[in-house]
């Protein structure tokens, strides 16, 4: 036998399952024992850049909405940095870039309220256009399931984008395009997840 | 400010694949292209810090967290406590940890739940901590009940608690469920049994900790969780075409 490597393995993922609200969202399960439920206020109230509204739904192969699933999105300040010791310059004081929403029980509907990230660079200093990093778990996932939302108004980012890029089928990289329209002057971007068919989101292994 | 590490590339061997038909629901919720495989940039690399000031001290003791005063949850109580590790075996110091779980007698606090088990008035069955700097985290809560779901008309879920640990990268976000030592439902669950190494299916099952119980008071199990571990430089990387 050749020498052991000493590494652990990784703890094996297993569905959040139908009750992941208790956990992680309480409230939504119908009780209140937390002075404060985490990830709701993703970017402050003094931070800098453009407020944005982000809506969507996540469909299942089925074409129906899921109504039980929890995403996480994790983002960048208006300056392109994260709010982590290693995630750039500071950022703004209040300035999270991570948040937690659940799609509804009733109309599989979630939405954000946040400000659009700057542009960051990827691992080799290339730029990459302004996006934020989803985690998507529900019944039936087994393992959380990774994207991008990306922006349709930074369609020349998104050009030179090294990770649109880097998706072979073109028409694909449209599924992480969050498309943008105006509501009463305001900016709010669509984003629709969809777990199978032609226009199955790109997901990836990260 | 010096660049985080890149994580070992996940071992899709030990984790459950995304269709797994014995688990009706996966079905329609499982993405039938493969995942496209990514570099990891500092989007991945971090993730998001919490602190003391996140939670309450109480937050992880599920025997008093919902209960009234003076009363307690109707169950066996238990310590259910670990290390976070990642697969250098180092500790992983400052995350948060989540928990949920049914009651004594299988029934979750969720207006979804319909089982005819009742709710237990002095139960949420919710609690959370920070690991410290040794990577341990400690919950006080009761041993959950098995119940019945809907998949096969006679399915039960072994006791179980829902784990959720963040890391210090979003790569290295991690639900999972911790099961008990001994659960004659565990290798009978279909839930279980999307896993397809049996090793895997062992690592989330939790071991009767006698030097860790209070005695005449609370038995323990021990559950430790290990997240994806960072590469170390030992030399520079020069990447093709830089």
């Amino acid at each position: 036998m050749p020498q052991s490597l000493h590494y652990l393995k990784e703890t094996a993922s297993q569905t959040a399952g139908p009750y992941v609200h208790i956990g992680l969202a309480p409230k939504a399960a119908g009780f209140d024992i937390y002075k404060r439920e985490l990830g709701w206020d993703i970017a402050g109230p003094d931070a800098k850049g453009e407020r944005i509204r982000i809506e969507g739904s996540v469909i299942d192969g089925m074409g129906a909405p899921i109504k039980d699933a929890l995403l996480e999105l994790w983002q960048a300040n208006s300056d392109g940095n994260y709010a982590h010791p290693q995630g750039g310059a500071p950022v703004e004081e209040g300035f999270r870039g991570w948040g937690r929403v659940i799609t509804d029980f009733t109309t599989g509907d979630w939405n954000v309220e946040t400000i659009k990230p700057g542009k960051t660079l990827d691992s080799r200093g290339k730029p990459q256009a302004p996006h934020i990093t989803l985690w998507l778990v529900a019944r039936g996932i087994n393992v959380g399931l990774n994207t991008r939302l990306y922006f349709s108004d930074e369609a020349e980012a998104n050009a030179t984008d090294p990770v649109l890029n880097m998706i072979e089928w073109e028409h694909r990289r449209a599924t992480l395009i969050a498309q943008r329209s105006l509501r009463d002057g305001k900016p709010v971007y669509r984003f629709d997840i969809r777990l199978q068919g032609e226009a199955e989101t790109v997901f990836f292994d990260i | 400010m010096t660049s985080p590490e890149q994580f070992y590339q996940r071992d899709w061997s030990i984790h459950p694949p995304a269709y797994s038909p014995g688990y009706k629901t996966s079905v329609a919720r499982s993405p039938s292209y493969s995942k496209i495989s990514l570099d990891n940039s500092v989007g991945e690399l971090t993730g998001p810090v919490f602190g003391h000031s996140d939670i309450d001290a109480g937050d992880n003791d599920l025997l008093t967290n919902f209960a009234q005063p003076g009363q307690s949850p109707i169950g066996e109580r238990i310590i259910l406590h670990g290390r976070v590790l990642d697969e250098n075996a180092r500790p992983v110091p400052n995350t948060l940890v989540e928990i949920w779980q049914a009651n004594a007698g299988g029934r979750y606090r969720h207006k979804k739940d319909t089982y005819l088990a009742p709710v237990d008035p002095n139960f949420g069955g919710c609690g959370r901590t920070i690991t410290d700097e040794t990577g341990a985290f400690a919950f006080r809560t009761v041993k959950p009940g098995a119940y019945p779901w809907r998949n096969y008309v006679n399915n039960w879920r072994p006791a179980h608690i829902h784990v959720s640990v963040f890391g210090s990268g979003f790569a290295q976000r991690l639900i999972t469920q911790c099961y008990f030592q001994g659960d004659p439902l565990i290798p009978i669950c279909p839930i279980v049994q999307t896993i397809p190494d049996p090793d895997a299916i062992e690592q989330l099952t939790a071991t009767l900790d006698l030097n860790a119980t209070i005695p005449l008071d609370t038995v323990a199990y021990k559950f430790d969780i290990v997240l994806r571990g960072r590469r170390s430089t030992l030399f520079e990387n020069r990447l093709e075409g830089n």
